[in-house]
């Protein structure tokens, strides 16, 4: 029994310390937090169930963005910028901090009608979203671990 | 057993199935508070719904203007009053939307008979005075910036308690089957139109509900302590 509260403790020190790496090197923010808040023991995957919605969301958005970028001499801009307006909106509503971030960026380059802004800003949006789909799903991984162990998931305060 | 982000496949695709058509609760309650959420992102109606569940709401959430009109019964202009209307205490809308904005639903909402004494609030992932002030001089009871938070949903159930008190002290008594319409413009007269509002900046002028928004909860002010660091 001893050997498993072990086990346990080193989980849960793992899973609390691997998330607050996330917040400070700014792949989550605030928002990442209260969805957290949202999560208890009746609804365990909440938080995975909506960051997963997000993730399909990317995908499918990047795709149609990439499509209208495609051709240079005919960008549908209005429809780049209603994905990136998408995009924006839901990785804010998740906390997905540095791919909001650079939806930022991206809308400035389709504000001024700059495709090889766009296709760069599409590129990175590609990469942080999938680099941010791993280390989420390595988190959940963890939590799963602490549940499958007997344990609680950490209430993490992140200051 | 492989993850998926945490979720089995199962798991997943009930979510999605759930995604697709507007999520409802269960039977409604005549005492528990009942919420129209609208949003064409589906992650925010998720995380919406679910903030309002928490907050002991019942809830429904559609995607667009047209499936809250078609929703409330309003889509096709009668005017009759249906004896089965929904009972509706808050409505909560994303203000852009593909086809009919969130701003245009809030005006159907309250050129209607019989929904305009419900408070619409108004969310948006944009800072906008100017869409702010349109709103409220529209009649939104409250704008939220968006990413909502619980903190927010949570002020927001705390003014519709009292709304929900102080109408149900003035309604007339009626039968144990017909309490669930609360709607008052069901068992009362239709109120007379509200007084238009000459300054939006200070606490506005109360609503006929009289849930007045005292200066320091008025959404302009909080806009102004939020705004600092968001987007």
């Amino acid at each position: 029994l001893h050997a498993m509260n072990t086990v346990v403790a080193q989980l849960q020190r793992r899973f609390q310390d691997y998330l607050v790496s996330l917040y400070q090197q700014g792949f989550l923010d605030n928002q990442f937090t209260e969805l957290r808040k949202l999560q208890d023991e009746g609804t365990p995957d909440f938080v995975a169930e909506v960051v997963s919605l997000f993730f399909d969301d990317c995908s499918k958005l990047i795709n149609s963005m990439s499509r209208s970028l495609e051709r240079p001499e005919n960008v549908d801009f209005k429809q780049v910028d209603s994905g990136v307006h998408q995009l924006k909106g839901s990785s804010s509503s998740v906390g997905a901090r540095r791919v909001k971030n650079v939806c930022i960026s991206f809308k400035e380059c389709c504000d001024v009608q700059n495709r090889e802004g766009c296709l760069r800003c599409l590129q990175q949006v590609d990469y942080e979203y999938k680099m941010l789909k791993t280390k989420l799903q390595d988190l959940f991984n963890l939590e799963q671990q602490i549940v499958q162990a007997g344990g609680a998931i950490p209430q993490v305060n992140i200051n | 057993m492989p993850l998926d982000c945490g979720v089995s496949c199962l798991r997943r695709s009930e979510m999605i199935g759930i995604g697709i058509r507007e999520l409802e609760s269960p039977p409604l309650d005549s005492d528990q508070v009942h919420v129209l959420a609208v949003d064409d992102s589906l992650v925010d109606r998720i995380v919406i719904e679910r903030l309002l569940r928490i907050t002991s709401c019942k809830v429904t959430a559609v995607d667009s203007g047209w499936r809250a009109l078609e929703f409330l019964g309003l889509d096709d202009d009668k005017s009759s009053v249906e004896f089965d209307r929904l009972k509706v205490d808050l409505i909560i809308t994303d203000y852009c939307m593909p086809g009919m904005t969130g701003y245009e639903l809030l005006k159907k909402i309250k050129e209607s008979t019989s929904f305009r004494e419900v408070p619409v609030v108004i969310m948006s992932s944009e800072n906008v005075l100017t869409r702010i002030d349109r709103c409220l001089e529209e009649g939104a009871e409250d704008f939220l910036l968006k990413p909502v938070k619980l903190a927010d949903v949570k002020r927001l159930r705390t003014y519709l308690t009292r709304d929900v008190k102080v109408s149900d002290g003035n309604k007339p008594k009626v039968p144990e089957d017909l309490s669930r319409f609360s709607s008052l413009a069901m068992v009362t007269p239709p109120p007379p139109p509200p007084p238009s509002i000459t300054s939006v900046k200070s606490s506005s002028s109360p609503p006929p509900s009289e849930s007045s928004i005292s200066p320091v909860d008025s959404p302009i002010r909080r806009m102004e302590m939020r705004s600092p660091g968001l987007d």
